[in-house]
């Protein structure tokens, strides 16, 4: 087997011969700027002063008193510019894009956040941005394509296959290979061909580095539990990181159930999924017995994708790393008990780690701590919440 | 000896060019693709493709992408492609090659695979999501059982060529044009550049895919190469035409083989 970009037997560049160069050129300028002094201090420089890092850690007083166990802290991605934790990585690969002498990028969203991020820097940094979004996703998150529309990105609605994430990606993948000469293709997860895994968790480790620091200066001491949602799993790996040599700190994942792991309309990969090789990448997939993709099914648009990272899938294989899914009405109760309990609405990604949390935080003692890396705002889920709950607001017809 | 490679020698002998078509497995039905395998090879097709279709073809245009909807739709699998070419093998010994993605192999069990298509007479392989660097994924098993993993190279391959023209097997694929499967009215490729860095190192036939919509693109590209492989231009008319596909496929066969016989 290849080594290249490998995580045990996972990972690998699985992609067409004619994008091979074009990775491989991108392998050759990760390699030459991840330790360059000035393309790190330009980088720091974005986080602080455009994105408004470091983001905060805060101390969930009330919820951790509801809870009765671990001390709960919550990791506020969600208070970054455009609202999640996606900026870090887009900051991160446009400053990689321009050195390259790229002018357009491309991207694929599924909740919308990522597009967002991605058409944000490109109106900053003045380049050419079209992003893919399946024409479901369209449909359940009309304001972020919007606010795509109103950064000056393309929004290209994706209608093939399941009309989600994975398709999405599909469609970029397939405009990558189409305009590779002047195109850079800005993966908005920890997936995709090496270098993208690495590359995106090297540019989202940021999360765990400073929520390692920031706890140690309230607690004197290392979380015990680390917990973070994941789809393709970016912001959790960047949350799980830093702390995977600690092997006293537990790293939580909430994968999305759907409607139950146990149905057919679920995205819960490594609970219901095997080996396989699909979008770049050797990793788990929902698939049925002859490899054909699974349609995956959630409430979340971000959430809603058949594979996983081949770091979580390795994380998830040799134990390290503990897995676990979450529905869609345990993740709407949890949205809505953080917005009653500590004010803070989340996105309905990162209310699937809430609703984790929720359950693994009583088990704990009260001398231990959780942080909940809480990866984006909720604005962008009111409606469909309502909608789930049965409730018409006007805006939404 | 692998009906490729025996095929491509006759072709030398003759001096003639090889058509290769493409069709979907199972698009039409799988009772379709059985007769228009049978009226290709009759219309003068030297070797054929068989298309596997897959939830999500990354590589594939618009009109692939419809046929392998199409076809899954009709609830094709695997299987069943693998007993449909047991029963042409009674019938045909036209090179039969499987297009599909990776993960219809190694999802599906890559030793089981390799087995079946030995056991039923799929003679290659050609896996559009395996690079080289990857192609030990398959490469092992697909040559303990005598099938050729067949290696493609692109206009952007650039130094890769050597490397992968070096090592392949059957037949080297050379794709056109960047982007995906589908006809084009024109070609952006310098080929005699691409086609010369190619032939200096290439040990095996070149056969050229991408874009190739008729008989007058065919006998320009085959110019540059040993044969021309035609996918959308076929399944347009297997879309057009559904289960009466049968005789337009065939005359469009016949026009492309014309037009290559004329080549030479």
């Amino acid at each position: 087997m290849n080594t290249t970009g490998r995580y045990g037997e996972y990972g690998g560049q699985y992609v067409p011969e004619t994008v091979m160069n074009a990775v491989h050129e991108l392998e050759a300028a990760y390699a030459r700027y991840k330790d360059d002094p000035v393309f790190q201090a330009e980088l720091a420089a974005y986080y602080r002063d455009y994105a408004g890092r470091p983001s905060m850690l805060y101390f969930a007083e009330k919820m951790t008193n509801d809870l009765g166990g671990a001390k709960i802290y919550i990791k506020r991605e969600d208070l970054n510019h455009t609202g999640s934790h996606k900026i870090n990585n887009v900051l991160g690969q446009i400053l990689l894009a321009k050195r390259m002498g790229k002018q357009r990028i491309i991207a694929e969203t599924g909740a919308g956040q990522h597009g967002v991020a991605t058409a944000t820097a490109a109106a900053l940094f003045g380049m050419e941005c079209e992003v893919y979004m399946g024409a479901e996703d369209v449909e359940r998150q009309s304001l972020n394509v919007y606010r795509m529309q109103l950064l000056g990105a393309k929004v290209t609605p994706v209608h093939s296959g399941t009309a989600t994430l994975k398709d999405a990606i599909n469609e970029a993948m397939r405009d990558w290979a189409t305009n590779i000469e002047n195109t850079y293709y800005l993966i908005g997860s920890v997936m995709g061909p090496h270098p993208y895994p690495q590359m995106v968790r090297d540019f989202q480790k940021i999360i765990g580095e400073e929520a390692k620091r920031q706890l140690m200066e309230r607690e004197g001491k290392l979380p015990d539990a680390v917990c973070a949602c994941v789809g393709g799993g970016s912001n959790a790996m960047g949350m799980f990181y830093d702390f995977i040599p600690d092997a006293s700190v537990r790293l939580l994942g909430a994968e999305a159930a759907g409607e139950g792991a146990e149905t057919a309309r679920t995205a819960a990969t490594l609970t219901k999924g095997r080996a396989g090789i699909f979008h770049g990448m050797k990793s788990i997939f929902l698939q049925d017995e002859e490899g054909q993709i699974a349609p995956v099914y959630s409430l979340s648009a971000g959430l809603d994708y058949p594979g996983i990272g081949p770091e979580h899938a390795r994380l998830a294989q040799t134990g390290r790393g503990e897995y676990y899914a979450v529905t869609d009405e345990e993740a709407v109760c949890a949205f809505e008990y953080l917005s009653r309990m500590e004010g803070i609405i989340p996105a309905i990604e990162s209310a699937h780690a809430v609703a984790l949390a929720r359950k693994i935080a009583p088990t704990m003692r009260k001398d231990q701590t959780m942080i909940i890396c809480l990866s984006g705002r909720g604005d962008k889920d009111v409606y469909q919440v309502a909608r789930y709950r049965g409730v018409l607001l006007n805006e939404q017809d | 000896m692998n009906r490729i490679d025996a095929k491509f020698a006759t072709l030398r002998e003759q001096g003639r060019k090889a058509l290769i078509p493409f069709i979907t497995a199972g698009d039409a039905g799988l009772d379709t693709t059985e007769k228009l395998v049978e009226q290709l090879e009759a219309s003068g097709a030297d070797l054929i493709e068989l298309g596997i279709p897959f939830s999500d073809p990354i590589a594939e245009g618009p009109v692939i992408q419809e046929a392998s909807v199409r076809a899954l739709q009709n609830g094709t699998k695997l299987v069943e492609v693998f007993a449909l070419v047991k029963r042409l093998r009674e019938k045909t010994q036209v090179p039969l090659l499987m297009m599909l993605y990776l993960n219809s192999i190694f999802g599906f069990g890559t030793e089981l695979f390799f087995e079946l298509c030995a056991e039923s007479g799929v003679d290659g392989v050609i896996v559009p999501d395996m690079p080289y660097e990857e192609k030990g994924e398959i490469q092992g098993v697909a040559d303990q059982y005598g099938i050729h993993s067949i290696s493609l190279v692109a206009p952007t391959s650039h130094d890769r060529i050597a490397m992968i023209a070096g090592d392949a097997a059957g037949f080297l694929y050379c794709v056109s044009s960047t982007g995906v499967t589908g006809t084009r009215s024109s070609f952006q490729t310098d080929f005699s550049a691409f086609f010369g860095s190619i032939k200096q190192h290439t040990k095996v036939p070149c056969a050229v895919g991408f874009g190739i919509s008729g008989p007058e693109q065919a006998k320009q590209m085959a110019a540059y190469c040993n044969g021309v492989i035609v996918g959308s231009a076929v399944v347009k008319l297997v879309a057009q035409y559904g289960r009466e596909c049968i005789e337009p496929v065939g005359a469009f066969i016949s026009s492309l083989r014309v037009a290559l016989d004329e080549a030479n």
